[in-house]
């Protein structure tokens, strides 16, 4: 994320309406539009997460666990062949990572485009600190 | 004191903890009553899903089918927890976003309908029946075998716990009874299993024990252990699996998507505070929940292990006790066909029909004798996979507090499944059908009297569907997964991720990821049972995994018919637009 991107966001989040209702009307419209495209690449990076991590959730799942997993039992780890291990462990090893991935991955994401939900940072419609 | 006595004594101390966490979460507002008031601790709702989402099936039964099936029992680990990746990343936080209380209110407003919000109000109560059906069935089993009661006693006495807690407190009392139920269930668990693997390996850690050396000084791993044993009794090696790839893909897929839409799994992610706390949620959930899967595969090869061990070639006369207390509840038999006194453990059915039919005679060694005509091959003995759980530690010899704290176990297990299906069911009767769909003029505290009153009609079905239990419980949870995956999963998902599909597009498609679903299901297990097997099945795909191509069947169907028609009306396309964005959730809120 750009550094820019991330000050811009910090002080324009989507709701906080005020901010823009308070500026004169054209640039009402301008700022409209910049939350619009924002809005846009936060989507799109969001996609970009679920696309990878979705990518290594069918990896593990159907590649290691079912496709190779034959062909991994060659590979021990301990007194486990490798793709017994995956079928009976190591995949849920890595799902439960994944999850962990995620929500880092997407927190991040989401305070750099000013889209986060933390109640200390962000601002409810109404104008006030949401609790 | 007797293992009946610690059974006794367990369970009715933990039922005093879940009526007192009951009367100390009463509640008063609908709010409370389907979302816990929305201010559920991550942690806390993680730990109440796990609870909620294993059921007494996962407590008694996935060990013993993994016990006989080996490696092709995976395909049920992999798909059950898999199904959190998909539910964390393409579900939770979209509908905690969205705000409301239930699955079929959001499918009625993004598709804008009271006909879809009907529709998936009907998979919804397909799915949980169906599945409530098995918990009570567990109840059953545990009731007894280990108190000694009347099965239909136990079930009455279930059901009237979950009564107390589920219609008082509503989803709040649900999920702190939840959370005194996961640490009861897991602590009942893993004491047994870590039992185990100290008894074959030396090893505290089950996890890492099923895959150490053993402790009896022969150099051989455990696995290798269980392949010699396996491959000398005439079974195929533990560690091998024999189903074809397509069908595991698809099982896995049709397990994996049939979890993510359970709705009693989804609408927990309706009750915390934040979208950020829904994703963190469901992590703790699935990190819960693995606690006991990855235990699972370790208990299921010390329990195979230990059976072929301790009964093959052993005498009836002098057999361990337990095979006699499980002979007595008919998931045991013997058959001596070759009339040495001697029991045979071997591959391949014992006799025909597979489950044993006992005629009120004793044999010459004291064992029940059967009306089943004998199998060719030589194997004596039937073993309902179901008991393994259960009888692990009579067969390991473990004290007489492991037993009742197993019986503790699976009946929290049953319990806080069977609360969060009736919860869901009681929502959607009393909030999807009359508050949002017959009767919107409804008051606040009427709708909550209708909510009660939807549960208390819910607990006396389940009842009775634990008193009179269907004779197909083993496919009915092919049932549930599979309508899960073809209905509602495909509906949400694209509800968020599309805002193009619409309501024609909707509800054809879900109608048709349930015909197509339910059709196949019912033609391979009821229409004709003799040709449920492979060369028949379509791409060869079993009726269990057919759900993976119903979803593809709505989803496809779905696109299409939106294609022609008119897109959503603004209004629903800028609510979409909303919930794919995390600020801003507020709490659960009425419409």
């Amino acid at each position: 994320m750009a550094e820019g991107d991330r000050q811009a966001a910090q002080t324009d989040s989507v709701y906080r309406h005020e901010v823009a209702e308070n500026l004169p009307a054209h640039s009402h419209h301008d700022a409209e539009v910049f939350v619009e495209a924002r809005l846009t690449r936060y989507w799109r990076a969001n996609l970009r997460v679920l696309t990878t991590l979705l990518g290594v959730w069918a990896f593990v799942a159907f590649g290691c666990g079912i496709v190779l997993g034959d062909w991994l039992d060659q590979f021990h780890i301990g007194g486990f062949p490798l793709g017994f291990w995956f079928t009976q462990q190591g995949a849920m090893l890595v799902f439960v990572a994944l999850i962990a991935v995620y929500h880092l991955w997407m927190s991040r994401i989401e305070r750099a485009h000013g889209v986060d939900d933390d109640p200390d940072r962000s601002v409810s419609p109404a104008g006030k600190p949401r609790r | 004191m007797s293992s009946q006595g610690y059974s006794f004594l367990f369970v009715g101390l933990s039922f005093a903890l879940y009526i007192g966490i009951a009367f100390w979460s009463r509640v008063a507002s609908t709010r409370e009553f389907y979302v816990a008031g929305g201010g559920v601790h991550p942690i806390v709702n993680g730990m109440a899903t796990a609870a909620d989402w294993m059921s007494a099936a996962s407590f008694l039964s996935v060990a013993g089918l993994i016990a006989f099936a080996g490696r092709d029992g995976s395909v049920y680990i992999i798909g059950w927890t898999g199904g959190f990746v998909l539910l964390a990343l393409l579900l939770a936080p979209y509908l905690r976003k969205f705000g409301r209380f239930t699955v079929p209110e959001f499918i009625g407003d993004r598709y804008y309908s009271n006909a879809a919000r009907v529709v998936a109000v009907i998979c919804l109560l397909f799915i949980s029946f169906t599945y409530i059906a098995g918990q009570m069935r567990g109840v059953g089993i545990v009731f007894s075998r280990f108190l000694e009661v009347d099965i239909d006693t136990g079930v009455v006495v279930g059901m009237a716990i979950v009564f107390v807690y589920a219609v008082m407190g509503g989803m709040k009392g649900i999920t702190y009874t939840q959370v005194a139920q996961y640490c009861v269930l897991i602590f009942a668990f893993l004491v047994p299993a870590v039992f185990l693997s100290i008894m074959w390996t030396d090893n505290p850690i089950p996890q890492l024990g099923f895959g150490s050396r053993l402790n009896d000084g022969s150099g051989l791993t455990v696995l290798q252990k269980l392949d010699q044993v396996t491959v000398e009794l005439g079974f195929s090696a533990y560690t091998q699996s024999h189903r074809s790839v397509i069908d595991s893909v698809a099982i896995v897929a049709a397990l994996m998507i049939g979890t993510a839409g359970l709705p009693h799994v989804i609408v927990r992610f309706f009750t915390v505070p934040r979208v950020s706390d829904a994703r963190r949620s469901a992590g703790y959930a699935l990190a819960f929940i693995c606690v006991m899967y990855t235990t699972i595969p370790a208990v299921a090869v010390f329990a195979r292990l230990n059976l072929s061990e301790s009964v093959n070639e052993a005498a009836y006369a002098t057999a361990p006790a337990w095979v006699k207390n499980w002979e007595n509840t008919g998931l045991i038999a013997w058959q001596d066909k070759n009339d040495d006194g001697i029991i045979q453990y071997r591959a391949g059915a014992p006799f025909a029909p597979a489950k044993p039919e006992f005629t009120e005679a004793r044999g010459r060694h004291g064992e029940r004798l059967l009306g089943n005509a004998p199998g060719a091959n030589a194997n004596e003995l039937y073993v309902d996979p179901d008991i393994m759980v259960m009888a692990n530690p009579e067969i390991a010899g473990l004290p007489g507090w492991v037993i009742g704290l197993i019986a503790a176990g699976a009946v929290a297990a049953a319990l806080s499944t069977a609360a969060g299906l009736l919860l869901v069911i009681s929502s959607s009767v009393s909030h999807d059908l009359l508050k949002r769909t017959f009767a919107p003029s409804i008051s606040d505290r009427a709708e909550l009297r209708c909510a009660r009153l939807a549960a208390v009609a819910a607990i006396l079905v389940a009842g009775w569907f634990g008193i009179n239990p269907p004779a197909f419980v083993a496919q009915t949870v092919a049932f549930a997964f599979g309508m899960a995956a073809a209905t509602l999963f495909p509906a949400i998902v694209l509800g968020i991720f599309s805002k193009r599909v619409n309501q024609p597009g909707a509800v054809t498609g879900m109608l048709a990821g349930l015909a197509f679903t339910l059709g196949y299901i019912v033609y391979f297990n009821f229409v004709a049972p003799e040709l449920n097997q492979s060369e028949h099945w379509l791409l060869g795909i079993s009726p269990t995994g057919i759900g993976a191509l119903g979803a593809l069947l709505n989803t496809a169907v779905a696109i299409a018919i939106s294609r022609v028609t008119a897109p959503p009306p603004i209004a629903v396309q800028e609510m979409v637009d909303d919930i794919r964005i995390p600020s801003g959730a507020g709490i659960a809120h009425h419409h």
